[in-house]
């Protein structure tokens, strides 16, 4: 088994994996329950001032499924904590004493003057805690009060904030930052500045889940009336590997460590978020939807996953950054064509469909009068579409063309690159 | 053995109340709306789809299900209504494991098809209780079109030329519309009176007169009906079971299947059925399993079914083959009847063996064995009774059956016909349907001078 302990801005944990502040991190009882089922850390829901805010007593999350009622994305709008400051200190300086080999961190959000964070952080940080996160990403109700992704949203304030952070606190300072922005970058490129030691992402993102179709209000509601929430689960994950590979690939910020979050459900969704940068992950969702013992498929997953690939952990981490680059630097010459396995193949037509109806028109329905799906190459773009919706896994596969004629342009293949930069078409083109 | 002993076993409440309603409630329950969505989730939707194609109908399958998924039960009972008039039928007991679900690529994916017909019934039932009619009716057109026969090809060709905008009567030889479906089909195939609840929904879209207990042949001619209405179509179906050709055919407990499972689909009271305690069951279609299960189920002891041929020829599909099998029926294969022995009443039956002799054709083996049955159920197929028909000149039959092209249309300008009676199908409900459909549309061109 691969090790996965794991060092984080100094933290070690026995695994790679905690808990999202969030609810499944809000109070002890819960945290008990997932370090005895083996989370690696956990960042504690989110603390503020006293007198603590309030919730609604109604529903507080919606979820869209599929028809199996699996949960594809999930929607809240829960606040911050809604227990009295000194409950969670106490609470948390237990749980530090009972779990001293995992990572506890706690996650802050303060109204923006450098007096509270002065006086609130000294107090969390006594309780033996490993590091801060900032909350500047929660996109709904706190965000209406300043905080939360109110902060986030200006670099500036992220960059204050982050300043403060540093001043009172002598552990860590993560800063979690909100996807409810245009770039991810001038967030990140702020909390640097600002002297976090990390950031982790992504938050939620701003959403409605649906109408209800018999009282045409948006649904759920709180007697009749409903608010946006945070968006998250599996249906976010894209959206969160992009931001963290902007961050791991930008020279001005690849030096910032990353947390990442975002529908991460099993050990493949980290292989991703490691992979493309992020040093370790937090999940919330997946917990929520399934429980904390999804957390044996994360660990062992990965651990069979590295055994097999032959790497550490270490070597994992943001060893597909290099892959991600700009639309500009893609080699304009390389040349991909469907191939279908007929072998493979059930039938079902819908590439040709989709080709037919939506892109190129290069599978065939009939070949000689029988039911067929080829790939026509003088038509194909190399496009992935079929690939993209055959219901058979490696039924279809791009292959590369080295040598000879493309038959649809009709040119022939070069092996040498040639990018956007640099090609005729481009008014901007570099000359060579 | 005493005198007694001897006497034919045959006699009703062999089993009590409780197990009748249990073999006879619903072979295969609806699926839950929870089901029904996991299993709309496995369609593929497939381009040009290959159950469509192999569905008599022609129903947009995929189209369905996807309406299934989406909730929009309506919309999907539209898709299949109109294509199928009887989809609901067709969903309880279309063969669909040589039809729509053989030819799912899920078969080539994993084996297990999409249950096509699982969710085809799902998506029909609520409209029983829809009040807006999924389908209305044209304008008038001031036709007239007599329909003989109330089985699915008449009932599907009648609600087409309704909504069409023409007037149909529709003559029935029976008691109660729906012919086979109303009389031939296993009652735990279609339990709560589903049948005629169909009937209702059929003729619910108006412009339909039924006029049941009128015999063709009897009561009426085809030329009669030629002369007083714009277009006849004939859907009369089979009539009189085939006949073994031996001797001891007449005795008591030779029984003919078709009859028999009538009497238990109209009986109010299942257990007071006489049923043998060995019945012998001769034949290998539908019907043959049909009212082999039926008797087990009834509490016969020992049901035998015997076919001429190997199971490859039944014409029940494997699935039903195993249904039987699973019932306790034993199938025995390549043997023919040659003597119905007893003096008063049918006791034995005597087989040979058959075999395909060089040629290909079947042929006796010699060897031969006896089973001992109280009843014998004839299950070999029925005959169209021709002299109904009332010979009119240029009415072509071909092997006993009418004759009709690709429209549905008669060697008779003004005739159309559809279901069992015609040359043409495979005595399936949904190509009765499909035919009486056809012929409906081809109808209305004519009407309409297209």
């Amino acid at each position: 088994m691969a090790d996965l302990r794991t060092t984080f801005l100094g933290i070690p944990s026995p695994n790679p994996f905690w808990l999202a502040s969030a609810p499944p991190t809000d109070k002890a009882y819960n945290v008990n329950r997932a370090f005895e089922a083996g989370w690696g850390g956990a960042v504690w829901k989110t603390l503020g001032e006293d007198p603590p805010i309030v919730n609604v007593s109604g529903p507080r999350y919606g979820a869209i499924h599929s028809n199996e009622r699996r949960v594809i994305g999930f929607n809240n709008i829960e606040l911050i904590t809604d227990r009295p400051l000194q409950t969670n200190l106490d609470e948390m300086r237990q749980i530090k004493k009972d779990w001293p080999d995992r990572a506890l961190v706690a996650s802050v959000m303060l109204p923006m003057n450098e007096a509270t964070w002065a006086k609130y952080l000294p107090m969390v940080e006594d309780t033996g805690i490993d590091a801060f996160e900032l909350n500047f990403g929660c996109p709904h109700g706190m965000s209406e009060r300043g905080m939360g992704a109110a902060v986030g949203q200006v670099p500036e304030y992220i960059q204050m904030a982050a300043e403060w952070a540093k001043k009172a606190a002598s552990v860590p300072v993560i800063v979690k930052l909100t996807p409810n922005v245009t770039s991810i970058l001038p967030p990140a490129k702020a909390a640097l500045d600002g002297g976090a030691d990390a950031v982790s992402l992504i938050n939620t993102i701003n959403s409605i889940m649906r109408v209800d179709y018999d009282s045409l209000t948006m649904y759920p509601t709180t007697d009749g009336m409903g608010t946006h929430g945070g968006y998250c689960g599996e249906a976010v994950k894209p959206i969160a590997l992009n931001m963290v590979a902007e961050i791991a690939r930008t020279k001005e910020t690849r030096s910032l460590p990353v947390s990442g979050i975002g529908g991460i459900t099993d050990w493949r969704d980290a292989v991703d978020f490691l992979a493309l940068g992020a040093s370790n992950v937090q999940v919330c969702t997946a917990a929520m939807v399934y429980g904390f013992k999804i957390i044996d498929d994360l660990v062992d997953g990965l651990s069979n996953f590295l055994d097999d690939k032959r790497l550490t952990l270490d070597e994992l981490i943001g060893k597909a950054v290099p892959s991600v680059t700009d639309w500009q630097y893609l080699n304009l010459n390389y040349v991909e064509k469907a191939v279908i396995d007929q072998d493979l193949c059930i039938q079902c037509g819908r590439c040709h469909v989709v080709c037919e109806d939506t892109s190129h028109q290069a599978i065939t329905h009939t070949v000689n009068g029988e039911r067929r799906f080829e790939v026509i190459d003088s038509e194909c773009v190399g496009c992935n579409l079929c690939v993209s919706v055959c219901p058979v896994e490696d039924c279809i596969s791009m292959h590369r063309l080295t040598e000879g004629i493309d038959p649809r342009t009709g040119e022939p293949i070069s092996m040498e690159k040639a990018d956007w930069t640099t090609h005729p078409n481009n008014p901007m083109r570099k000359t060579k | 053995m005493s005198k007694s002993a001897q006497q034919p076993d045959i006699r009703s409440n062999r089993l009590d109340n409780d197990e009748i309603a249990r073999n006879f409630g619903e072979l295969h329950p609806p699926l839950s709306r929870s089901e029904a969505l996991i299993e709309a989730d496995r369609c593929y939707f497939c381009y040009d789809a290959p159950c469509t194609t192999a569905c008599p109908t022609g129903i947009d399958i995929p189209g369905f299900i996807q309406k299934i998924r989406s909730d929009n039960i309506r919309g999907s009972a539209h898709t299949i209504l109109r294509e199928n008039i009887m989809g609901g039928m067709c969903a309880r007991v279309c063969p669909t494991e040589v039809l729509c679900e053989e030819a799912c690529v899920r078969n080539t994916h994993e084996e297990k098809p999409v249950e096509i017909g699982l969710l085809q019934r799902y998506a029909t039932d609520p409209i029983f209780d829809q009040e807006t009619p999924l389908f209305s009716r044209a304008a008038a057109t001031g036709k007239k079109v007599a329909v003989v026969g109330a089985g699915p090809a008449g009932l599907s060709c009648a609600h087409r030329l309704a909504m069409l905008g023409h007037e149909v009567v529709v003559f029935n030889r029976d008691d109660k519309p729906g012919g086979l479906n109303e009389y031939g089909i296993a009652a735990y195939k279609t339990v709560d009176d589903f049948a005629q609840k169909e009937v209702d929904y059929i003729l619910s879209i108006g412009g339909i007169e039924l006029r049941n207990g009128k015999t063709l042949g009897k009561d009426f001619t085809v030329q009669e009906l030629r002369d007083s209405y714009d277009a006849v179509f004939i859907g009369i179906g089979l009539g009189s079971t085939n006949r073994i050709g031996l001797d001891g055919e007449s005795l008591p407990g030779v029984s003919s299947a078709i009859e028999y499972i009538a009497e238990i689909r109209q009986a109010s009271d299942l257990g007071k059925l006489p049923v043998g305690r060995r019945v012998v069951v001769i034949g290998g279609g539908m019907t043959a399993i049909d009212i082999a299960v039926q008797s087990k189920r009834l509490g016969a002891e020992v049901v035998d079914l015997v076919y001429r041929r190997g199971p490859e020829q039944m014409g029940a599909s494997r699935y039903e083959q195993d249904l039987a099998k699973t019932n306790g029926v034993t199938i025995h294969h390549w043997a023919r009847p040659v003597e119905l022995l007893g003096d008063d009443h049918l006791k034995t039956i005597r087989f040979e063996r058959t075999a395909l002799d060089d040629s290909g054709r079947l042929a006796a083996q010699g060897d031969r064995f006896e089973l001992t049955a109280d009843t014998v159920f004839k299950a070999i197929g029925q005959v169209l009774d021709v002299g109904l028909l009332g010979n009119p000149a240029g009415l072509e039959f071909q092997h006993d059956r009418i004759v009709i092209d690709a429209a549905g249309r008669t060697t008779l300008a003004d005739v159309w016909a559809g279901g069992d009676c015609v040359a043409v199908g495979d005595d399936l409900t949904v190509t009765a349907v499909q035919q009486g459909k056809v012929a409906a549309i081809d109808i209305d061109r004519r009407l309409r001078g297209e």
